[in-house]
């Protein structure tokens, strides 16, 4: 299957009742898959919006009452979606928003890219918030973290982001699925559906006292903090005992992990460690690694953001070099080798 | 002794905070008469917007959502396509659904959701301070037409109601007024027709009030009521503009 559809499924399997899309390469198979295996479920729905403002106001209904729900986008379609993520934010309202992205700034190009690093980091949107954004890197992380997404959305009441990319999207990959569509899509115990046995409810995010937003702003943050200890991740890779470690997520780390197995051919020894929480950011992770490696190789498809979470996780305590492919060019493995083993011999590791 | 009037069961005890001759008040009154009237209070959810009725959640006594400046429309799709049981009306200002949110209202309805726009044309952005809105009349002056709008300039006061009446998916568009009581009658009855035609599943219904603004208006409130008969209603003409909930496929 595509990765687009890879989720597009999962989805249906984590329970998704309502999708909404507007379509923008390159992520309309999954817009595409959804209007065929969704929409005609029993109870579930399929809306292609008029916009992506349209589509994430409705993903703010959707939730509202309740209902698993998903948008999908790439890069320019992301940064309309921006008003409504920040209103979810503030609602502390469930949903997963995915990001197929795209070279940019502007229209930019339709091949993949990691230049939205920022903005799904750091909220993306106005106001003090951020969103869980995970990063996968294969057609079996499509599916796992697609069911992911869903479980976390719900537990934090967050939006999640799903930060892929357009490579990650078009590829076929074999891939299992580990979950069942349930027989009925779940609702939420606390939604908003009407005051019936019950007072009425208002869900709101304006107020005119400081003091009570200053508040709510306080109780995003107290959760944001149980999310970083609870839930950031990454992983390893040949990282025992490496001279020189990679730091690269999504599809750039498999470039970057096929660029590590021809330097260690070679008696190089390097490894990576590939965050797949973005945010949270495993900076822990970064920072108990400086004790051992100094040498670091951040490696982007852009022209350096995960970089700077990654200075600040060393503060001083390590030297970082850098290598991006910005505007959607996707770098070979060899490509990659190449500036691994010009680092690892420049800084004397040899 | 007999019990007349009183206070509706989905409004809530607190008083408005809405200026003195504005339209808000009586409208939410009659909202809330109607909610009652049709048993709607535990199923409905309304939509209110950024702007004077923000608060519109201190008043009626339903579950609410607020929803971003101009996407009621939307949000409302969402509940409804995951709840379609729900109750959906949105509240809207003039600059809410005729400018930043015409899009949202117009697919909405050319989609023929089964939910309810509440929509109050005062002409100006209320909460703002009295800015040009889509509405706003041709000469009239506001804090950003400090001269009086231009048509040649600003363009010309858009009659949303009418072009939404062109989609296939709105069943009843009926606009109103709250400057009389006669009028005020009409409004109720209109409302009621609207959500009728929601709970009949029959497709998208609005009703479209001109509502008296007399602080941006710089008016008194008798003065404003007046005004909007002799200017608003002009160019605004009061009337079902479009009425289909008896065939649906009349159109």
């Amino acid at each position: 299957m595509s990765g687009n559809s890879i989720i597009g499924e999962a989805a249906i399997r984590a329970g998704c009742q309502c999708y909404f899309g507007y379509p923008i390469t390159p992520q309309n198979e999954l817009t595409e898959y959804m209007a065929a295996h969704l929409g005609r479920r029993k109870g579930c729905s399929f809306v292609q919006a008029e916009s992506e403002l349209a589509a994430i106001n409705m993903v703010y209904g959707a939730s509202l009452v309740g209902a698993r729900t998903m948008t999908s986008s790439s890069s320019p379609g992301i940064s309309l979606k921006q008003e409504g993520i920040s209103y979810l934010a503030a609602s502390q309202l469930p949903a997963v928003i995915v990001n197929m992205s795209r070279g940019g700034p502007g229209l930019g190009s339709i091949s993949a890219a990691q230049s939205d690093y920022f903005q799904a980091t750091r909220g993306g949107g106005h106001g003090d918030y951020r969103t869980i954004v995970l990063a996968p890197s294969s057609g079996q992380e499509l599916a796992d973290f697609t069911h992911r997404a869903f479980e976390l959305a719900d537990k934090y009441q967050i939006p999640v982001i799903i930060l892929g990319d357009g490579m990650l999207g078009q590829m076929m990959e074999p891939v299992e699925f580990k979950h069942e569509a349930p027989e009925k899509p779940p609702v939420r115990s606390n939604a908003l559906r009407g005051a019936k046995g019950r007072p009425s409810r208002a869900i709101t995010t304006f107020t005119s006292k400081p003091t009570e937003l200053e508040e709510i702003n306080w109780s995003l943050f107290r959760r944001y903090q149980l999310i970083q200890r609870r839930e950031t991740t990454y992983e390893a890779f040949m990282a025992e005992d490496a001279k020189l470690m990679v730091v690269a997520f999504g599809v750039a780390a498999r470039i970057a992990k096929g660029a590590i197995k021809n330097v260690q051919a070679e008696g190089l020894k390097v490894g990576m460690l590939r965050p797949i929480t973005l945010w949270p950011f495993p900076s822990a992770q970064v920072t108990s690694l400086s004790n051992k490696v100094k040498q670091f190789l951040v490696f982007e498809m852009n022209m350096g953001q995960m970089i700077e979470d990654v200075q600040l996780a060393l503060t001083g305590n390590g030297d970082v070099s850098f290598y991006g492919r910005p505007g959607g060019v996707i770098p070979t493995p060899s490509e990659v080798a190449k500036v691994i083993s010009r680092i690892y011999y420049q800084k004397g590791l040899k | 002794m007999k019990k007349v009037y009183s206070r509706p069961k989905s409004l809530k005890r607190n008083p408005f905070h809405y200026c003195p001759g504005c339209g808000h008040s009586v409208i939410h009154r009659l909202i809330a008469e109607v909610i009652d009237e049709m048993d709607l209070q535990d199923k409905a959810i309304g939509i209110p917007p950024p702007g004077c009725s923000v608060f519109a959640h201190h008043y009626f006594d339903v579950d609410m959502a607020e929803s971003a400046h101009g996407r009621e429309a939307a949000v409302a799709t969402g509940i409804k396509r995951a709840f379609p049981e729900a109750f959906v009306f949105t509240y809207q200002g003039d600059g809410d659904l005729a400018a930043i949110g015409t899009a949202e209202t117009i697919h909405a309805a050319n989609r023929g959701e089964k939910m309810t726009a509440i929509f109050i044309n005062n002409a100006v952005y209320g909460m703002t301070g009295g800015q040009m809105a889509p509405t706003t009349l041709s000469s009239m002056k506001t804090t950003t037409t400090p001269y009086g709008r231009d048509v040649e300039i600003e363009g010309y006061p858009i009659k949303i109601s009418e072009m939404l009446a062109l989609t296939r998916g709105a069943v009843y568009i009926e606009r109103t007024a709250v400057n009389s009581p006669a009028n005020i009658r009409k409004t109720k009855k209109a409302i009621r027709k609207a959500f009728q035609s929601q709970l009949d599943n029959l497709g998208f219904s609005l009703v479209e009030i001109l509502s008296p603004c007399p602080t941006n208006w710089r008016m008194e409130p008798l003065e404003s009521w007046r005004w909007i008969d002799e200017v608003m209603a002009v160019e605004f003409p009061l009337g079902v503009i479009k009425d289909v909930t008896g065939s649906k496929d009349a159109d």
